[in-house]
């Protein structure tokens, strides 16, 4: 907007404005920051002083403890497998439905969008749907974490606007007229020219699997099979941490109260670090999905 | 029926995420029935005796419903008055923004929580809240203050719970709103300048009707998902002390059903939750269609 002289209203506006988004990045900002800080600081100048700017005395002795204990190595090796195998099976089965559902000449295509769309809006509920995954003899199995939410409509719908948008219709005619079928349409044309939504999806359906823990309470009671965010939660929320600091126990009771407060800085910080490393490269991605959701279908 | 065969490949594709939303969709709606049945697991769902509404009637006679019933939609309005304005204010104050590059750094840092698990999200919140090592409490203390146990104390748990879910999710929230905000013709801002319209008047009468659809849409989708608050969350944030504001429908249900294994009981629960949830949106998206042209259907 060309706008050359600036009123002094507006001027006074802008600068209200400037300042309350700096206190709210500060708002939002601080709380990582101090997490962060915390898990480098030394546990008993935190207590004195608990206002962080800076790291209070350095010491990384709370990641010896964290990365010493085998439960969060069980837990990042199963995140890393249900999360990998569970995006693989969302992305196969949002592109198996949505693709269908994006062609105009497919017959049944309002039949099954309402399908599909109803469930967004009535489900059976927690109860019964954990009677259909024990009598399938899912409890106690990885696949109750992955299976059951297998399609997000949600996703399926951004999916299917996105074929609906962004692939040319004269594409697909010049490929029949080529002997094309649809299912080597569908791989040989269509998932091609859809990198940047597929790309959208992994990182949707990735972050879900990885910071999912409710699922796992429920069908899951092999310690071997917990993934991260259960051993978190025995951490962060329930306090449970003597396996973690048996290697400290020779230490007095209030040293090792002490050690647990930097133990539990330092597992979030450790928790976060596959996203923390990935954050400025996927935040483009995020951005560019919500873009394409906000196309109304 | 030439139409039908010409879809012959399409059905194909189609045909595991039918499979699927028969399994995991509709089966467990037809496993609904068990709420008017006394479930025994020996005689599967179809052979279990009917019971009529008698697991409602407990429900709805027990002493905790009026609790029940108050928390959750205490929790879930409170949410909505402050959670639906909150995003469209920052993405209007983020639209104000005359530099570009700062505009995408604070966006960039504001929905960096989203991605944190609702695990570590009240592990943090536990830890700034704490009454021994929290930050808050220690800042009370070093004012000369007495420490203050916030999550143990039944008054605060609406406010924790709220303004946590506002820190983590706002940023997230309103990029949608600033993807629509860029959709505003720049012509109308133009023209309205030129009829020396302030800054004020600009946004009530030109950015904020240039994005109702957006708002109505999201807002029908927040009030039909009233009944059904952050559940994972809760039970996350539950003690036994708070347990007066901070038990909801769903948490109960949890309880009830899968660690106590009442499930005809905790079927009934959740089908009157998901039925007032339906009621609402249908009500929710009637209103909107009668006052403006937007609606989900």
């Amino acid at each position: 907007m060309a706008m050359v002289n600036r009123s002094k209203g507006e001027k006074v506006f802008d600068a209200f404005n400037l300042i309350f988004i700096m206190v709210f990045s500060l708002i939002i900002l601080y709380p990582l920051l101090y997490v962060v800080l915390a898990s480098f600081s030394n546990p008993a100048e935190l207590y004195k002083n608990p206002l962080l700017f800076w790291p209070q005395g350095f010491n990384v002795e709370s990641y010896k403890l964290v990365f010493e204990n085998p439960d969060i190595w069980i837990g990042f090796r199963n995140s890393f497998i249900y999360t990998f195998v569970g995006t693989f099976i969302n992305i196969l089965m949002t592109v198996l439905a949505a693709y269908p559902l994006s062609r105009r000449d497919f017959f049944g295509r309002g039949i099954f969008t309402f399908l599909f769309t109803f469930t967004m809006f009535f489900s059976g509920g927690l109860i019964p749907m954990y009677l259909v995954n024990s009598s399938l003899g899912l409890v106690g199995s990885m696949w109750a974490l992955v299976l059951p939410g297998a399609i997000s409509v949600f996703n399926m719908i951004i999916m299917r606007t996105y074929f609906q948008t962004r692939i040319p219709r004269e594409l697909e005619e010049s490929a029949f007229m080529d002997g094309c079928n649809d299912i080597k349409l569908l791989i040989k044309i269509v998932l091609p020219l859809s990198a940047p939504i597929i790309a959208v999806m992994v990182l949707f359906y990735g972050v879900g699997h990885w910071n999912n823990y409710f699922d796992a309470l429920i069908y899951l009671s092999d310690r071997n099979q917990f993934p991260l965010q259960l051993f978190l939660r025995e951490i962060l929320v329930k306090e449970e941490m003597e396996n973690m600091l048996q290697s400290a126990s020779d230490t007095g009771y209030a040293d090792r109260m002490l050690a647990k407060e930097g133990v539990k800085y330092a597992v979030v910080v450790v928790s976060a670090l596959p996203l923390l490393i990935l954050y400025p490269l996927l935040s483009k991605f995020f951005e560019k999905g919500i873009l394409v959701g906000s196309i109304k279908g | 029926m030439k139409r039908l065969k010409k879809s012959a490949g399409l059905y194909l594709i189609l045909l595991l995420p039918v499979l699927y939303f028969g399994i995991w969709h509709y089966w467990p709606m037809y496993g609904v029935q068990i709420a008017f049945k006394d479930f025994l697991p020996g005689l599967g769902i179809w052979g279990s005796p009917w019971v009529g509404f008698e697991h409602f009637e407990r429900f709805f006679n027990a002493y905790y419903f009026e609790r029940l019933i108050r928390n959750t939609l205490a929790i879930s309005f409170y949410g909505l008055v402050v959670g639906v304005p909150l995003p469209i204010i920052l993405a209007l104050m983020l639209n104000e923004m005359r530099s570009k590059k700062l505009r995408n750094v604070v966006q960039t840092i504001s929905y960096a929580p989203h991605f944190i698990s609702v695990v570590v999200i009240v592990g943090m919140l536990l830890f700034f809240i704490s009454p021994t090592s929290g930050v808050v409490n220690g800042v009370i203390e070093m004012f000369g203050g007495q420490s203050v146990d916030f999550l143990a104390d039944p008054d605060n748990f609406w406010h924790l719970f709220t303004w946590s879910g506002i820190w983590q999710s706002i940023g997230w929230s309103s990029l949608i709103y600033t993807a629509a905000m860029a959709g505003v013709p720049p012509e109308q801002y133009e023209a309205a300048y030129i009829d020396g319209a302030g800054k004020f008047r600009r946004i009530w009468h030109i950015t904020l009707p240039g994005i109702r659809p957006t708002i109505v849409i999201l807002a029908i989708l927040a009030v039909g998902g009233v009944m059904s608050v952050g559940f994972e969350k809760v039970l996350l944030m539950q003690i036994g002390s708070n347990l007066e504001t901070s038990e909801v429908i769903s948490t109960y249900m949890y309880k009830s059903g899968i660690l106590n294994a009442q499930y005809s009981f905790s079927a009934a629960v959740g089908l009157f939750n998901n039925i007032i949830n339906f009621i609402l949106l249908i009500v929710v998206n009637q209103i909107a269609r009668k006052v403006g042209e937007t609606s989900l259907w």
